[in-house]
């Protein structure tokens, strides 16, 4: 098996319309519903949503001094908004998580594999 | 030529044929028993080099590719055994090829069937970018070289080394399977790698400096006509491809230049290849499950009927082109289906159709349309259309014709 990183880019600016409540709780029991699903397939690994990028902080170190900076290590338009960390066969299995996530948020999915096996 | 020993001896040229032929079936079964390319591609390599050194001395085994695939495949384990990361790896091929009495050892490395099936939906999946799945393909499944590859889409070997290292560690990383898509998959699946054929094909027709491309393509669309018989749209390619094919030599002149489908000496169009790709059109249109491949070879296999240009049956071609405009609704084919038009009903009714067209920056749109005004007698805005045509022609051959008015000198 191999790990993946599906993440959700946001891009400012992007966001559309503000749901309903109705809306979100729909959003929210899908999303509560593919989680489920991932879990029972043994694909789950960790997962979820972040907050807006303006409550980051990056540390550096610097000269022997460890420099914290407040705000994102990149300013720019896109951010990442959430992501999943799911267990798959392959590229393909991945890639269908990755659909049905998709499907459900209305946003594109990046999907990228981890370097080391588990237990490697 | 030794004519002494029961095994004839190939020369050089021979044996670079068996490479063409046999490589690719070498390389799909060792990816499946070892699930690395480059170990499968190294040792496919290394065992050509051994039959290049060997065959022409000793004549050929009974079983070329049998013999390279086995060779290869000692090769590959032998240089895995003094490797440490070939011993995992090694320990590894135990878990891909269950059923094997000694683990460590992949008895079973003769070519399955659908080796060369698996290894062209790796190299064609949509996971990776279509410059990538064409240059795999050829390397992978044409036994070309990086240096061919390269050559035959105009970048540096580098260039196309560094895309090949690339996408193969793509395929790895990302653990991009090697296996034939379910039937669910397969309509989604396919239409990469039918591209990916028809890509190479056509690039074959825009560069007669590597006119190996051709055959090399209609190799491909008949091995996955050979492995997938009930794919309509695999015979409607290979159909295309070889009715294509049967005028080949016939469209440029010995100087390079364009020759007009109309203008062709269609004695010298190839009747073999056209009865091929007649016989297999019929038994598509038997089979009714139309496709873009099928309606494209069965507008050639019209124009392959037509003992003189005149004789073109033009509303068959022209229904066809509607056929074909449902189920690829593009504006090309609609330019295509307007020019058909236009034989049938005048050229009047053809320019109506494609100056409704948003084809501004497709050289044969303005081709299309300046041959259209030169019939209608409308020749200042023909000059015109011929100028903005050749300027922005992908190929010297098809810049010079327009730069002639589409009249190539004779």
């Amino acid at each position: 098996m191999t790990q993946y990183l599906l993440s959700v880019h946001s891009v400012d600016g992007q966001a559309g319309e503000p749901m309903t409540g109705e809306q979100m709780r729909q959003s929210y029991q899908q999303v509560m519903a593919l989680q489920a699903e991932m879990k029972s397939a043994g694909a789950w690994v960790f997962g979820g949503r972040l907050h807006e990028p303006g409550t980051a902080t990056v540390v550096r170190m610097s000269g022997g001094e460890m420099l914290t900076t407040d705000g994102p290590f990149a300013e720019s338009r896109e951010h990442l908004g959430g992501f999943y960390i799911v267990a798959a066969e392959d590229l393909d299995a991945a890639l269908g998580w990755a659909s049905k996530t998709s499907a459900i948020i209305g946003a594109p999915i990046e999907v990228r594999p981890f370097q080391d096996e588990p237990g490697a | 030529m030794g004519g002494t020993g029961a095994a004839p001896r190939p020369g050089e040229a021979e044996v670079g044929r068996i490479f063409r032929e046999e490589s690719g079936r070498s390389v799909a079964a060792l990816i499946r028993v070892f699930g690395d390319i480059d170990v499968a591609e190294d040792a496919v390599q290394e065992a050509f080099a051994i039959a290049a050194s060997k065959w022409p001395g000793d004549g050929l085994p009974p079983n070329p590719g049998g013999w390279i695939t086995t060779t290869a495949r000692n090769r590959a384990i032998d240089r895995l055994r003094r490797e440490s990361r070939g011993r995992e790896l090694l320990s590894e091929v135990a878990v891909l090829s269950p059923g094997t009495s000694d683990p460590r050892i992949p008895e079973e490395a003769g070519p399955v069937e659908d080796d060369r099936l698996r290894l062209i939906f790796t190299c064609c999946h949509p996971a990776l970018s279509t410059d990538a799945q064409v240059a795999l393909t050829l390397r992978l499944l044409g036994g070309l070289s990086t240096g061919e590859v390269a050559r035959s889409f105009l970048v540096t070997e580098q260039t196309m080394a560094v895309r090949l290292v690339r996408a193969k560690r793509k395929i790895k990383a990302a653990r991009i399977p090697y296996r034939v898509p379910g039937d669910h998959e397969l309509p989604g699946r396919l239409r990469p790698v039918l591209a990916v054929v028809y890509l190479i094909y056509t690039a074959g027709l825009a560069s007669p400096a590597e006119p190996g491309l051709c055959p090399e393509a209609i190799r491909l669309a008949r091995i996955l006509a050979a492995l997938m018989p009930d794919e309509p749209e695999v015979a409607g390619l290979l159909a295309l491809l070889l009715l294509t094919e049967s005028r080949r030599a016939s469209r440029t002149r010995p100087d390079g230049s364009l020759v007009l489908l109309a203008e062709q000496d269609r004695r010298r169009w190839d009747r073999a290849l056209i009865e091929e790709g007649q016989a297999i059109v019929r038994r598509c249109l038997h089979r009714n499950q139309p496709g873009a491949y099928q309606i494209q070879a069965a507008i050639n296999a019209v124009h392959a009927d037509a003992a003189t240009a005149a004789q073109t049956d033009w509303p068959q071609i022209a229904a066809l082109y509607d056929q074909l405009l449902t189920v690829a609704p593009t504006p090309v084919v609609a330019l295509n289906r307007a020019i058909a038009i236009g034989e049938v009903q005048g050229p009047a009714a053809a320019l109506t159709l494609a100056d409704e067209l948003d084809l501004d920056n497709y050289h044969l749109f303005h081709a299309t349309r300046a041959d259209l005004l030169h019939r209608l007698g409308r020749h200042s805005e023909a000059t015109a259309a011929y100028q903005r045509a050749a300027g922005m022609a992908p190929t010297p051959a098809e810049r010079d014709f327009l730069r002639l008015g589409g009249r190539a000198s004779r």
